[in-house]
Order: structure tokens, then C-alpha cells, then sequence
């Protein structure tokens, strides 16, 4: 598609054919008094070279913290094959397949990328990938809602801050009450009673605290109502997957997979149920079939219940998903295998733990959960906010303690290691932390 | 093909009336807009239906369509064979195709439907 500007010529046209006399008059609705805030922002046209120095300049002033932050995105290595295949014109052009069928290739990789989601997850169906963790999430609990119906969804108050601000958004307008779970000494959820009414349990693997929970027996407690299971897609490498507890959806944010961090974006949303509730499930899927020769073929097998097909009576408002992202991880997951992602997995584990009793030395910081964990914790200590303050003066990024106070956690930061992370990196943030040593 | 001694609404859903109840199905029509029919979402036996109430969801190869309550009534029966051969939809819209069976609420709503002369020419044959 070109990008045609509108010259003043054609903007006068416009302007005659509705007949109004200025672009402002179409913003007269809004007060003069609000819309006196909004300047232009007062820059001289310049070359692109000009341009191209000033943002330079200005970039080069940004600090390069080293990331030791969680919740939901971490900084794990991306192999280059990822990079040089997704940037392949004919996947980075083609990235969503209006005509279906003509995109073979793309279907084929979406045919691809749902069945390592299923082996991952241990479900039965995946869909093509939705816009990111947390509207996966809020969409698993309005697709519970359309099967089980009923009233109330319950949630961990250690689920990742973010992501239950994007449940809680959902629900206010579905009408649905969010009832807050709390959590053990171990950082475990606790769930005492299934109230009336429940729609479906969220639980996160590993939750937002890093804790481990324990998913056995969980669906039996719930009965008819559904259980809903938000994952770390790299910590599947080792533990056991959702469906093989019952998970009657699992979810998960998949920026891990091939995906760098890019000040929050873009991300991608797992999503995978059982095959009996496919129709009910958001996004659509790519399906393997034979064409009237027999010949092997992709096709767009489920996306009638799409917002551009089926309007306001869509499965979900969410009409777009993560094309290339999904395709990312399909090439990482694909690179690895199942004992590349392990092995992953293992070294995120190790470094974690290698650093939680190193920090466990220090006086005056513990573990604030004795739960097992994968490669995130929280450290309580009596300063958080100073101790966060001089990691970043040093060149680390760590989860700040307002995220944990939003679960309910008081005088704690916390950080998640991945195998990216060096001895050197490691040092260095104990160093920090051994000057805060009571 | 509008058969004529059934009653139907501007919706594309056809109705027989059977003494007490009405049996629905869509129309002839309103199958080849659809397509092949690949899935059918029925309602459950027992479910109260208000007239123009969203009663099943008839899934073809390019669209999800709803089709309506013509009048309000209890669900009596449902069509399972479609669930294993929703093709039947297409082959035989108005015999083996039904969807499901309502007992009828209010008579009066029954003479509010289209007759085959009225739906004609709705559809324009």
C-alpha cells in the first residue's frame, strides 16, 4: 500500500465538500479550554540526516540495565536463525492471511506453531496466538463464562499485577465479581471453599511471586466449574503441564519464546482448551487437510466466529493476533526442541537458586516465600526501594516493590534470572546487595 | 423451492405446525447463502425460548449464523443427527434437516409467520 499524504489542494476539497471552513471547526466539540493544551509541537521541518543525528544523540544517552525483571517477560537468548527466518519477506509481508488460502506457507507454520502449543501445554486445540498474556487470560474467563455460566471467577492475589488488571477490566463490564484468593507462608495459593457461582479458578505457573503452585486435585475441587491456567511457556521445560491436571484452559504470555524484550511490546498470547469447546474458543486455526487429488493442504478450518465475520455477536472482541510473534516462537521452538527448551529451562533454574542462597548469606535479606520456585523469587529486606535504587545505579533492573505490594506483599523486590545471565551480572548484584547488609 | 404448506419468517427460518407445537428448520434459501453447514449449536431440551430469541448457531464454511425462535415456546425436542451429520442441512433443508421442535406459547404469534406466496416473494422468486 502506497502512503499518499493529502496535499492542501485536496484537504480544501474536503474541506468545501462538507462545508466546513478550517480543520479545527471538526474539533469544535471539544472545549477551547482542552484544546488549547494540545500544541503543535513546534519543530522545523528537517533532512533525514538531521533527523537520524538528533534521535541518535538522544538514544545513546540511554542507560543499558542489565534485566533481571520478571512478571511475565524475561530476557532469554533469541538463536539468530529465529531473527533471519521471521524476517523473510515472504512470512514478514504475508503476515496475516486475508485470503487464506492462497497464504499456504503461513497457514503452515499456524499448523505448526498450535501443535508444539499443544505438546507444550498438554491440550488438545491451540489457536493461531492472540494479542498478548493478560487478554488471553481475560478471554479464557469470558469463554468459562460462555460454557459454565454463573457469576464469580477466583483470583489469586499472587497473580502478576498486570495481567489481573486486564481480568479485572474484563469482568467490570461482563459483570463478573472477582474474588480474591490469598496465599500460604510458601507463597501458595489457598483456596479454602468453591463459592457458588464460580465461573472458573485462575491459577499462574509459576505464580506472580515465582512460587510453584501445586496443581493436583485442583480441577476435582472445582467440578463443573473451569480451571483456567496461565503459564511461563520456558518453565514447561521442566514442570509438568497444565492439561495433564485437568487445565480446562491453559494460557501463558509467549514473549519467552524468540521474542525480545522492546519496552513491553509486542507480545503474544497462548491460548489452548480441549476439543470439545473449540467452537467456544476466541482466534481461529489453521487445520491440515487433502484437497480433491489428495494432496496435502493448510486451511483457515475455524475463524466464522471472528468480529469481522460476525460482528457484534463475535466469540470476542479481539480481532487481531500476534502473527509474527507466534511465528517467532514456532522457529525458537522448533530450533531448541523439547531437550534444547529443557535444558533452558534447567539453566534458569540453577542460576536462580544459585543466587537465592547467596542472597539468603546476607544478613538482613531472606527468601520472602519458602515455596519452591523456578527462576523468580522475592527478597524481603528492610529497604527495598534503596536497594532497587542502587541495583539500577549499578546497572541491574529488577522488579520494583510497588509490583509486590500491588499482590500484597510488603518490604520485597524481586527478580527472575534466565541463562542469559553471567557470573559477572550475578556478582554484581550481590555486591550491591552486601552493602545493605545488617 | 418453497414448499407451501409451511409458515416462515423474514429471518429464513421455516415452521410446521404440528397440533401444539412447531417444528423449525431454516429455508432452502437461507442453506445455499450459508454454504456447507460444518457444525450446529442446539439448545437444550426443556430451554424457554422468547419469539426471536437467538435459538441455535448453524456454522458453514464461511460464517456463524443465528437462527431465531419464530415464536416464543419451550424447546420440546432437538435435531441429534446433526451433530454428527449437520450436512443434512444442505441435502434436505426441510425434512431431515430440522433443528429443533417448540411447544407452542401463543397460537397467536403462529399467524404473525409469512405464508410460501409471502416469503417468495420476500426472497424474491
Amino acid at each position: 500500500m502506497e502512503y499518499i499524504p493529502h496535499t492542501r489542494a485536496d484537504i480544501e476539497r474536503m474541506l468545501r465538500a462538507i462545508g466546513v471552513g478550517d480543520v479545527d471547526d471538526l474539533f469544535s466539540d471539544i472545549p477551547a479550554e482542552i484544546r488549547a493544551r494540545y500544541r503543535p509541537l513546534g519543530l522545523s521541518p528537517r533532512s533525514e540526516l538531521e533527523v537520524r543525528r538528533e534521535l541518535e544523540g538522544r538514544a545513546i544517552k540511554n542507560r543499558r540495565l542489565v534485566p533481571f525483571l520478571g512478571l511475565g517477560l524475561y530476557d532469554h537468548y533469541i538463536p539468530a536463525v529465529v531473527n533471519e527466518l521471521s524476517s523473510r519477506s515472504e512470512f514478514y509481508t504475508a503476515y496475516t492471511p486475508y485470503q487464506a488460502e492462497v497464504s499456504q506457507g503461513t497457514l503452515t507454520w499456524m499448523f505448526e506453531y498450535q501443535t508444539m502449543i499443544c505438546e507444550l501445554t498438554g491440550m488438545e486445540v491451540a489457536n493461531a496466538s492472540m494479542y498478548d498474556g493478560g487478554t488471553a487470560l481475560a478471554e479464557a474467563v469470558l469463554m468459562a463464562r460462555r460454557i459454565v455460566g454463573g457469576d464469580k471467577v477466583l483470583v489469586p492475589r499472587s497473580l502478576n499485577p498486570l495481567h489481573r488488571g486486564v481480568v479485572e477490566t474484563y469482568c467490570r463490564g461482563a459483570g463478573i465479581e472477582v474474588v480474591d484468593l490469598p496465599f500460604d507462608e510458601a507463597g501458595r495459593l489457598v483456596l479454602e471453599e468453591v463459592p457458588e457461582g464460580v465461573i472458573a479458578l485462575i491459577v499462574q505457573q509459576p505464580n506472580g511471586l515465582g512460587i510453584i503452585e501445586d496443581l493436583s486435585g485442583l480441577k476435582e475441587r472445582l467440578g463443573d466449574a473451569f480451571l483456567i491456567v496461565s503459564v511461563y511457556p520456558i518453565a514447561l521445560g521442566v514442570l509438568e503441564p497444565p492439561g495433564s491436571f485437568g487445565a480446562d484452559i491453559v494460557v501463558g504470555e509467549g514473549q519467552p519464546l524468540g521474542n525480545p524484550l522492546s519496552f513491553g511490546g509486542p507480545l503474544l498470547g497462548i491460548f489452548a482448551t480441549r476439543r470439545k469447546y473449540l467452537r467456544m474458543m476466541p482466534g481461529r486455526v489453521s487445520g491440515r487437510t487433502v484437497d480433491v487429488e489428495g494432496k496435502e493442504g493448510y486451511v483457515m478450518t475455524l475463524q466464522t466466529r471472528e468480529q469481522h465475520i460476525r460482528r457484534e455477536r463475535a466469540t470476542s472482541n479481539i480481532c487481531t493476533n500476534s502473527a509474527l510473534c507466534a511465528l517467532r516462537a514456532t522457529i525458537y521452538l522448533a530450533a531448541l526442541g523439547p531437550e534444547g527448551l529443557q535444558q533452558i529451562a534447567l539453566l534458569c533454574l540453577e542460576r536462580a537458586h544459585e543466587l537465592a542462597q547467596e542472597i539468603e548469606r546476607i544478613p538482613g535479606f531472606e527468601l520472602a516465600f519458602k515455596g519452591p520456585f523456578f527462576n523468580e523469587f522475592a527478597v524481603r529486606c528492610s529497604d527495598p526501594e534503596g536497594v532497587t535504587r542502587d541495583l539500577w545505579e549499578a546497572g541491574f533492573a529488577v522488579v520494583p516493590p510497588v509490583y509486590l505490594e500491588r499482590m500484597g506483599v510488603e518490604r520485597a523486590f524481586s527478580l527472575a534470572l534466565t541463562e542469559k545471565r553471567t557470573e559477572e551480572e550475578i556478582q554484581g548484584v550481590l555486591e550491591v546487595l552486601r552493602e545493605h547488609a545488617r | 423451492m418453497v414448499p407451501q404448506e409451511l409458515r416462515y419468517t423474514k429471518s429464513h427460518e421455516w415452521v410446521r405446525v404440528e397440533g401444539g407445537t412447531a417444528r423449525v428448520g431454516i429455508t432452502d434459501y437461507a442453506q445455499k447463502k450459508l454454504g456447507d453447514v460444518v457444525y450446529v449449536e442446539l439448545p437444550e431440551v426443556g430451554k424457554k425460548l422468547k419469539k426471536g430469541e437467538v435459538a441455535v448457531t448453524v456454522e458453514s464454511v464461511k460464517a456463524a449464523e443465528s437462527v431465531y425462535a419464530p415464536v416464543s415456546g419451550e424447546v420440546v425436542e432437538v435435531n441429534e443427527e446433526l451433530v454428527s451429520t449437520p450436512g443434512a442441512i444442505n441435502q434436505d433443508p426441510y425434512g431431515n434437516g430440522w433443528l429443533f421442535v417448540l411447544k407452542v406459547e401463543n397460537e397467536d404469534e403462529l399467524s404473525e409467520l409469512l405464508d410460501a406466496e409471502a416469503y417468495k416473494k420476500l426472497i424474491g422468486e
